[in-house]
C-alpha cells in the first residue's frame, strides 16, 4: 500500500483510522487501506490521484472529467429512466482492497451457492465472486502468462501500473478513443478509473494465447470503474478475454468501465467479454475501438443479468481498408434491461463493418438493440451488413430496435436485417414430447437461437455460456 | 383409420398430454396407472412416442443434440450420456434408415423436405426406444421411395415391447407395413375394428357404408 503525504492528511478525512488527521502533523507508514468515502466532489478525485500516486497532467484530467460529469445531464432523453434510480452519493468512488465489504460464506444465499456447483467454479474463486474474499489468488498462473508474452515485449499490467511504468505511450493513447466528454459515463469513469488492464502489443507481434483479465481476478480488477488501455502496433494481433461466467455479487450497485482499443495498420484485436452481473447493478459501459489502415477490431459481447445494461461497442474505422465487427448476445430476465448494440462509424473509403445481435427476453425482462451506422457523402466503397434478432420467451416479454443509420454518398452497400421470433408453444410441445422438462425445453431453443454466435466464443466460454442459460431458463419456468 | 377431421390427430395429441387438450371423460393407463396427471414430457419418458404430423423447427439446435439431450433427459441425475457410444449406436439407426451421416448435424426439421421429417422422426423413434409409439399420418407427403424406408423402420423397430397406432387414411402404407389390428374411427369413436381386410375393404368401399351402417345401427 502507498503510504499518504503530509498534505493529504491534513485535508482528508479517513473514516479507517479512527484519527482525526486534521490535526497535527502525521506521518503515516503503517499499512493502510484507502477508502474515498460517499459521494463525489473535487476532494475525492483528488483522493484517488494521491492515493496512486498520480502525475499531475493525470490529477488534471480526473478533475476536468468532473466537471464534465457534473455538467452533462442524465441521457433519460433516450434512455431508461431508471437511471435516475442511480443515487451518485451514496456511492463509494475508490476503495482499495483492504476495505471491500466483506461477508462470511454463510451469509451467501443458497441459490448463489447452487448457481456455482452447477457451473463448477473452483472453491476458491467462489468465495471471492461471492464477495468473501476479496481477492483470488491467481498471481502465479498470471505471472506466467505475463512472463510469456513479455518475452516477446509486450506489455501487460493493470492499468494503475501502466500509467506509472509507461507513462509515455499511456499518455499517447489515453481518452483518444473515447473523449472523456463523450457522455455522462465516461466523464464519470474518467475522473474516478481505477483497475482495468493495460496492454500494448509491439508491431508484428502476433500474440497466440487469448490474454485474459481473469488470470488476475481480484478487487482491483473488478472494480466499479474499470478502465481498459490496449493498443496493438502494426501487423500485431491480440484476443482479450474479460469477465466470466460466474455471476458476480457485488454490494456496489454502479459499474460505469470504459475500455479503449487501438488497432495501427494492419493489426487485429478482438475482444471478448462475457458478463454477469448480479441484478441489482447498473452497468453503464463505454467501449470503442480505433482501426486504422487494414486494421481489424472484433467485439464478441455477451451481457446476462443486471438491472440495467447499456453498452454500444463501437469500431471507429479510421483508416482505409479497416474492419470492424460486434457480435453481442444479451439475455434479459425478470426485471432485468439490457440496452446494448453497436456503432459504426465508417471515416475511411472501403471499410467495412458487421453488426450481428441476438437478445432473448425472459418474463418481463426487456431488451433493446441500438445501433449507429455512420457513414458519410465523400466517402466511397464502404459496406456494413447488421443483422439484429430477438427472442421472446413469454407473452410479456419486451424486445425494441433502434437502428440509426445515416448513409450519405452513393457508393455504398448498406444492409439491415431484424427479426422477432418468439418460442412457440408446440415447439415446446415437441420437445417435452422426447423426454425434456418445460425447462430443458425452454433453454435448449434458446441456446439454438444464439448457436452460431456461442460458435465464435473460445470453446471454454461457449461451454460455460450453455450451462449459464440453462440455469437462466430452468428459473424463469413452472 | 378413419376420414379427415375425425378426431385420429386429436386421439394421438391427447394422449401425449397436449396443452390445447382437456380430457373431460375417460382415461389413459399404462400398466394399469394413469397417467393423465403427468407432464408431457413424464408421459414421453414413461415411453410414449409421438411421431408428428407436422414436426416442429428448432433453429440452431442439431438433430445429434436434440437426441442427446432427449436421452440425456431420460437418465438421473449424475449420470452421463457415453459420447462415443451414443455416436456410434447414433450411426447404426442412420444407416438401417438409410440416412445420410451429414444429417445429424443440420438443424431439427429446420429445411427439411416432407420426407426428411418423417425419417427424422423415425429416427428419434429409434434412438429414444418408446414402449408405445402413436405414429400421425406418417407416410402423407412420402413418395414411394421415401414411404419404403419409413415403412422398413417401423418393421425393423416392431416387436413385443413396442405397442404401434398408426394413423392413416389410406391403405397405401398398410401395403408395407401390415398391421394387427384396423380400428375405424368415426366421429371421435371406434366404431369398427377388424384385422388387416378392414382396411383392404375400406380401401375398395371408402368411409360412406361404415356410416351408413352406423345410421342404420
Amino acid at each position: 500500500m502507498p503510504e499518504i503525504t503530509d498534505t493529504m492528511a491534513t485535508t482528508i478525512e479517513n473514516p479507517v483510522s479512527g484519527i482525526d488527521q486534521s490535526s497535527g502533523n502525521f506521518k503515516y507508514d503503517m499499512t493502510y487501506d484507502f477508502d474515498a468515502g460517499t459521494g463525489l466532489n473535487e476532494r475525492t478525485v483528488d483522493y484517488i490521484s494521491s492515493v496512486k500516486k498520480e502525475a499531475p497532467w493525470i490529477r488534471d484530467f480526473r478533475q476536468s472529467a468532473l466537471k464534465q460529469f457534473f455538467a452533462k445531464p442524465l441521457p433519460t432523453h433516450w434512455a431508461s429512466k431508471d437511471l435516475e434510480n442511480i443515487n451518485f452519493d451514496k456511492i463509494r468512488y475508490y476503495l482499495s482492497q483492504g476495505l471491500k465489504p466483506k461477508r462470511t460464506w454463510a451469509e451467501v444465499p443458497e441459490d448463489i451457492k447452487r448457481t456455482f456447483e452447477r457451473l463448477g467454479i473452483p472453491e476458491q474463486e467462489r468465495k471471492f465472486l461471492a464477495g468473501v474474499e476479496a481477492q483470488f489468488d491467481s498471481e502465479a498462473a498470471y505471472s506466467n502468462i505475463k512472463e510469456a508474452v513479455s518475452k516477446q515485449g509486450v506489455i501487460f499490467m493493470n492499468s494503475t501500473e501502466g500509467l506509472r511504468e509507461h507513462p509515455e505511450i499511456f499518455r499517447k493513447f489515453f481518452g483518444k478513443v473515447i473523449p472523456t466528454g463523450d457522455n455522462k459515463f465516461s466523464a464519470l469513469n474518467s475522473a474516478v478509473f481505477s483497475g482495468g488492464s493495460f496492454i500494448y502489443v509491439p508491431p508484428g507481434v502476433k500474440v497466440s494465447h487469448p490474454l485474459q483479465a481473469y488470470f488476475r481476478i481480484n478487487a482491483e480488477n473488478f472494480g466499479q470503474f474499470e478502465r481498459t488501455l490496449i493498443i496493438c502496433d502494426e501487423g500485431s494481433e491480440l484476443t482479450y478475454m474479460e469477465g466470466c461466467t460466474a455471476p458476480k455479487f457485488s454490494t456496489a450497485t454502479l459499474h460505469s468501465a470504459v475500455v479503449e482499443l487501438v488497432a495501427l495498420k494492419g493489426a487485429k484485436i478482438q475482444y471478448i467479454t462475457v458478463q454477469n452481473w448480479s441484478s441489482n447493478v447498473f452497468n453503464l459501459v463505454t467501449k470503442r475501438g480505433l482501426a486504422h489502415e487494414e486494421a481489424e477490431i472484433k467485439w464478441i459481447d455477451c451481457n446476462i443479468g443486471s438491472r440495467l445494461t447499456m453498452k454500444y461497442p463501437g469500431v471507429v474505422l479510421k483508416g482505409r481498408k479497416s474492419r470492424g465487427e460486434v457480435i453481442s448476445i444479451a439475455l434479459a430476465n425478470d426485471g432485468q434491461h439490457q440496452d446494448t448494440g453497436a456503432k459504426m462509424i465508417h471515416a475511411a473509403d472501403e471499410t467495412t463493418s458487421t453488426v450481428v445481435s441476438k437478445s432473448i427476453s425472459v418474463g418481463q425482462g426487456r431488451a433493446t438493440y441500438r445501433g449507429v451506422v455512420h457513414i458519410p457523402r465523400h466517402l466511397k466503397g464502404c459496406k456494413n451488413n447488421t443483422e439484429c434478432d430477438a427472442l421472446l420467451i413469454s407473452t410479456n416479454s419486451r424486445t425494441d430496435t433502434y437502428p440509426a443509420i445515416t448513409v450519405r454518398g452513393d457508393r455504398h452497400a448498406v444492409q439491415h436485417e431484424a427479426s422477432v421470433s418468439k418460442v412457440s408453444a408446440e415447439q415446446i410441445f415437441y420437445m417435452q414430447q422426447r423426454g425434456l422438462t418445460e425447462g430443458q425445453a425452454m433453454s435448449l431453443s434458446v441456446n439454438g437461437f444464439i448457436n452460431d454466435l456461442a460458435r465464435q466464443f473460445p470453446m471454454e466460454y461457449s461451454v460455460e455460456l450453455k450451462r449459464l442459460i440453462d440455469l437462466e431458463m430452468e428459473g424463469s419456468v413452472g | 383409420m378413419g376420414p379427415n377431421g375425425t378426431g385420429k390427430s386429436t386421439l394421438a395429441k391427447a394422449i401425449a398430454g397436449h396443452p390445447d387438450y382437456v380430457i373431460t371423460q375417460g382415461d389413459v393407463l399404462i400398466d394399469g396407472k394413469s397417467i393423465l396427471e403427468k407432464e408431457t414430457d413424464e408421459r414421453a419418458r414413461e415411453g410414449i412416442f409421438l411421431a408428428f404430423q407436422y414436426p416442429s423447427e428448432i433453429p440452431g439446435v442439431s438433430i445429434a443434440n436434440f437426441l442427446r439431450a432427449a436421452l440425456q433427459a431420460r437418465m438421473s441425475e449424475g449420470e452421463e450420456i457415453d459420447a462415443s457410444g451414443y455416436y456410434k449406436r447414433l450411426y447404426q439407426k442412420m444407416d438401417l434408415l438409410k440416412i445420410d451421416r451429414k444429417f445429424t448435424s443440420r438443424s431439427v426439421n429446420e429445411g427439411f423436405s416432407g420426407g426428411e421429417k418423417k425419417r427424422s422422426e423415425i429416427l428419434q423413434m429409434a434412438m429414444l426406444e418408446p414402449r408405445f409409439a402413436l405414429m400421425d399420418e406418417t407416410d402423407s407427403g412420402l413418395d414411394i421411395d421415401a414411404l419404403k424406408i419409413v415403412a422398413d423402420g417401423v418393421n425393423h423397430l416392431r416387436g413385443p415391447n413396442l405397442g404401434i397406432l398408426l394413423i392413416t387414411h389410406y391403405q397405401r402404407l398398410l401395403g408395407y407395413i401390415v398391421p394387427d389390428h384396423v380400428h375405424v374411427m368415426i366421429d371421435g369413436r371406434i366404431v369398427k375394428s377388424g384385422d388387416k381386410s378392414l382396411a383392404l375393404e375400406l380401401e375398395s368401399r371408402g368411409y360412406d357404408w361404415v356410416k351408413q351402417e352406423l345410421a342404420t345401427a
